[in-house]
């Protein structure tokens, strides 16, 4: 039975995936990308208990993390053109 | 005040992460939490916005109601996806906010964004720029009961 | 572990997946990048909490169910930060949505 929820979270990925290969628009592929990862969370605690090996929950902890993180940071670069401040850019564009 | 709790918090989370309680973890885990706060201290985020200690049992009241919104509108979204003729009418518009302080607006918006069907795309002083799926949903929150629930959660200071 | 318990979190499970299945088919059918979003928000809310929901009946009171609830946690605080940078760096990028009714003028003139 948590072999049909994996089948269904792996179905769900593949569509994300095909989301993001289509995407028009970078920020179609941006969000395309954070499905993804939160559907990895989700595929990553029910192998856990697939496999019995409670040990993948903490993998999925630090991927829900790291995911946010990465969805920012892309879109920061995409809204600013790099990953400090928008003043540095401006500044930059000047000199 | 939010120094300790801070600590108090951080190390429950390391206990709860863990799951091994022999003494060199535990003593190692109090460590790194005191480090963790007193480098946040330097950084001066360590307040009560940073942590609302003063919010935390008003939650038992509010979250109920939130998960049961986000299950009926959840549900809305699927019928929408499911139906072959897909009868979206995107609506811009925007929300008054009743909120006092910035915690309060920023959990409307996050609320908002929250529940499938609505997504707040600007915050800005007194009002929200929501992008809703459908003018249903549009409506529902120009009703303003979640407005009303939030600014009663937020409370009076 | 009594039989109800466990018919109930096979539920979850099942419906979980489901709605996660169904939010990246809105992700395909959306015509465009906001309407999208709100797909998107099926899988992350009612999917992931259901799956979540589901492997904690599995679990039972144990330090498993607590590692459950926190990334259910982590995923509900943390998801619509990520939708909101979204939708404001797409409207601040010149992305126009496609709308049925525009009622965000009035208020602004």
């Amino acid at each position: 039975m948590f072999g049909a929820a994996a089948a269904a979270l792996l179905v769900a990925l593949a569509l994300a995936l095909t989301r993001a290969c289509l995407g028009p628009t970078v920020f179609d592929r941006a969000l395309a990308a954070n499905t993804v990862g939160t559907i990895a969370v989700l595929l990553l605690a029910v192998i856990g208990f697939l496999t019995d090996r409670p040990e993948f929950l903490d993998l999925a902890i630090v991927y829900g993390l790291l995911n946010v993180v990465g969805t920012i940071a892309v879109l920061k670069y995409f809204e600013y053109g790099n990953l400090g401040d928008p003043g540095d850019a401006e500044e930059e564009s000047k000199a | 005040m939010y120094t300790l709790s801070s600590i108090l918090v951080l190390f429950v989370f390391w206990l709860l992460l863990s799951g091994n309680f022999t003494a060199f973890l535990i003593a190692a885990g109090a460590g790194s939490a005191i480090g963790v706060v007193l480098l946040a201290r330097r950084m001066e985020v360590v307040d009560h916005e940073g942590h609302p200690i003063h919010l935390s049992w008003r939650l038992v009241t509010y979250w109920p109601w939130l998960f049961k919104e986000i299950a009926k509108s959840a549900w809305g979204v699927t019928k929408i996806i499911l139906n072959p003729r897909l009868p979206i009418s995107p609506t811009l518009v925007r929300v008054p906010t009743s909120q006092k302080s910035t915690v309060g607006v920023v959990t409307y918006a996050n609320c908002i964004t929250l529940t499938p069907g609505t997504i707040s795309v600007e915050v800005k002083e007194g009002e929200i720029l929501v992008h809703a799926l459908t003018r249903e949903s549009a409506d529902g929150l120009l009703e303003g009961e979640m407005d009303r629930r939030v600014t009663r959660f937020e409370g009076r200071r | 572990m009594s039989v109800f318990v466990d018919a109930v979190s096979w539920a979850c499970l099942i419906a979980g997946g489901v709605f996660c299945v169904i939010g990246a088919v809105g992700l395909i059918r959306m015509p465009e990048f906001f309407t999208r979003i709100h797909a998107a928000g099926v899988t992350d809310t009612l999917g992931a909490g259901l799956i979540l929901l589901g492997l904690m009946l599995q679990a039972g009171f144990t330090l498993v169910a607590v590692k459950l609830a926190m990334i259910g946690v982590l995923i509900l605080f943390t998801s619509p930060t990520a939708t909101h940078a979204l939708a404001k760096a797409g409207l601040a990028r010149g992305l126009k949505p496609l709308l049925a009714e525009d009622r965000s003028k009035p208020s602004n003139p």
